[in-house]
């Protein structure tokens, strides 16, 4: 409780509102454009790691927080940030290793999860 | 030919003129509400985490693994459709859109078998993030060598 | 028979349609046309494993039913004509193969059942006593194969229309007391360079508008010599734009036009966007739907011009843009 207490409001709202006008930018994708959902997720995630390269992104993500890293831009930023500290340590090896290092928490669980569901959830109609 | 309407182009524009739109206010707003919710979520997640004294970078990445959990687990439930389709890029966009999007084909190609149903078939939507994302994440590294050898 | 003007083919002795059966989905239930059907199915997946299964027993099981109607022993049915959506028709050959019925699989889209009753009554005309035909398509299978998993939380597009789930079947007869396929027109393939998967209807108009006109020049016809005019599943938008390109042509159909996948389906309760569409739409409204208004002679004559488009996931990834076709057969009683 004493958690909660202390939760930072307007951190949150920082959150909130970036996070929802990055969403809003691919709504309009998905509306103006026809784009896949693939496509548009691609797009996402190599910006983020242009973003991420160019040291643009993080002011983002210090201004929103999660509200920069959740979406896929995140993801991208996070494999941009995590090879270039590798390469910065390991030189060439590192460009290739940092990258994934830094994003395989994402990678695993959603492939072990796609997994798990596969093999206990069956697929449903959708009603509507 | 009697067609009215003599060229592909004059029909393509009479088309595109004729089929209704999204309702594209409507879907914004959803997409910005839902999409803000589950990054708060995430950002709450975070709070918490660091509240319990655990390293930045750790915390970030269980943000990730939660919210792809729940979201897997959405999916699995046959409930994650129905607010893909409510929200548009409000699900799609955070990293729950990248986790639906493997968990939803490797139910869906379960009866072509574990290894080339499930297995193969997982990536179809999500294989081309992995391919753009680390392949330029690598172009970036090298970029960086290169600049900072040449400084 | 006697081939007349550029595409019409006439009857000398009109094929009867002796009976019709059809099997549906439970969307399709949920539907303003749920009364006409012989059998709505409680949940897309029939006790089965797979959605490809589920969809050959639909064939199955309306091929079965359409006989049992019909009175006539499989022995005495001579060829069957059957087509679908997936992937080498298998839906139609994996359902019909205890049949023991000669068998052509056919592919024209969402025209297949009118192409399948096309062939039939060629054969009917020339000496054949019975012939069947079925076409299917299944929701889910489809989306499989076409779009994407059911799972993925994806919007459909407002132009996309909705996979009939259902199949239909018809047994046509060198004699009885009608309705009659008094003559069939069959369609071109018409391209006009659309490429969005997900507006069929658009893609397709452009055939049925061909068609539509080829049989009025061919028989000397008007629209008035119907009571209805219904194509196979353009959709609201597709429904829109053959209006609209027969209305430039000099023609008024909106009295008696109408469409297959625009009927199936409430448009606002059910959420279906721009209508039904699959093979199983056509051959399920009309072997449920028109074929008792036609016995019932609340309609005596009708041009029922089932629209396809021809097209799969992979031309589509490939650029390549939509071409479409319409069969037309007008059917009197």
């Amino acid at each position: 409780m004493e958690f909660l207490c202390n939760l930072n409001w307007i951190e949150l709202l920082k959150c909130f509102l970036v996070s929802g006008v990055l969403c809003v930018i691919g709504q309009i994708l998905i509306d103006k454009t026809k784009l896949t959902p693939a496509r548009i997720l691609v797009i996402y995630v190599t910006t983020g790691v242009i973003l991420g390269g160019l040291g643009i992104y993080q002011y983002l993500v210090k201004f929103a927080g999660a509200g920069a890293t959740v979406p896929l831009t995140g993801f991208g930023y996070n494999l941009a940030n995590g090879t270039i500290q590798a390469a910065k340590e390991d030189g060439l090896i590192g460009a290739f290793t940092g990258g994934l290092k830094a994003s395989s928490g994402g990678i695993a669980a959603a492939v072990f999860f796609g997994y798990i569901a596969s093999l206990i959830a069956k697929p449903k109609i959708k009603k509507q | 030919m009697d067609n009215p309407l003599n060229t592909q182009k004059e029909y393509q524009e009479y088309v595109n003129q004729k089929s209704p739109n999204s309702p594209i206010l409507k879907n914004c707003f959803n997409a910005f509400w839902v999409g803000g919710l589950i990054c708060s979520i995430g950002q709450i997640i975070m709070d918490f985490c660091l509240y319990k004294g655990i390293d930045k970078d750790i915390s970030g990445t269980i943000v990730s693994i939660v919210l792809i959990a729940i979201s897997a687990i959405l999916t699995g439930l046959n409930i994650f459709n129905k607010i893909g389709k409510f929200a548009g890029a409000g699900s799609l966009i955070p990293i729950t859109g990248f986790a639906n999007s493997i968990v939803a084909p490797s139910m869906e190609y379960k009866s072509e078998g574990y290894i080339m149903g499930v297995g193969a078939k997982m990536f179809t939507v999500a294989g081309p993030v992995l391919v753009y994302g680390i392949s330029t994440s690598i172009i970036v590294g090298i970029l960086y060598l290169l600049i900072n050898a040449a400084v | 028979m006697k081939k007349i003007g550029k595409q019409t083919i006439k009857f000398n002795n009109p094929p009867t349609i002796l009976e019709c059966a059809t099997i549906v989905g439970p969307k399709e239930a949920d539907g303003p046309l749920a009364k006409y059907f012989d059998r709505c199915l409680e949940n897309e997946m029939w006790g089965e494993k797979t959605w490809e299964k589920a969809e050959s027993k639909i064939v199955k099981e309306t091929a079965n039913l359409v006989i049992a109607k019909s009175g006539i022993p499989a022995n005495e049915i001579e060829y069957c004509f059957a087509g679908d959506l997936l992937n080498q028709c298998i839906s139609s050959s994996f359902g019909l193969r205890e049949l023991n019925i000669p068998f052509f699989g056919i592919f024209g889209a969402c025209s297949t059942f009118v192409e399948g009753l096309s062939l039939a009554s060629i054969f009917v005309e020339n000496g054949i006593k019975h012939t069947i035909s079925t076409a299917s398509s299944h929701f889910c299978s489809s989306e499989k194969q076409f779009r994407f998993p059911l799972e993925l939380g994806n919007q459909r597009p407002q132009t996309s229309q909705w996979t009939v789930t259902g199949a239909g079947a018809t047994i046509l007869s060198n004699s009885g007391q009608g309705p009659y396929i008094t003559s069939i027109t069959s369609g071109k393939i018409v391209d006009m360079g659309i490429k969005d998967a997900n507006n069929m209807g658009a893609a397709m108009a452009p055939a049925a508008f061909d068609t539509m006109m080829t049989h009025f020049r061919d028989t000397g016809r008007s629209p008035n010599y119907y009571d209805a005019i219904l194509t196979g599943d353009l959709g609201y938008v597709g429904k829109d734009i053959l209006i609209e390109l027969s209305e430039k042509a000099g023609y008024n159909i909106k009295s008696v036009y109408n469409d297959c996948g625009v009927l199936i389906f409430d448009k606002e309760k059910q959420d279906t966007h721009s209508g039904g569409s699959g093979c199983g739409c056509c051959a399920s409204v009309f072997s449920g739907y028109l074929f008792k208004q036609l016995k019932e002679k609340k309609l005596k004559k009708i041009l029922l011009m089932a629209t396809g488009a021809l097209m799969n996931s992979m031309s589509s990834q490939q650029g390549e843009s939509i071409p479409g076709i319409a069969h037309a057969i007008s059917i009197e009683i």
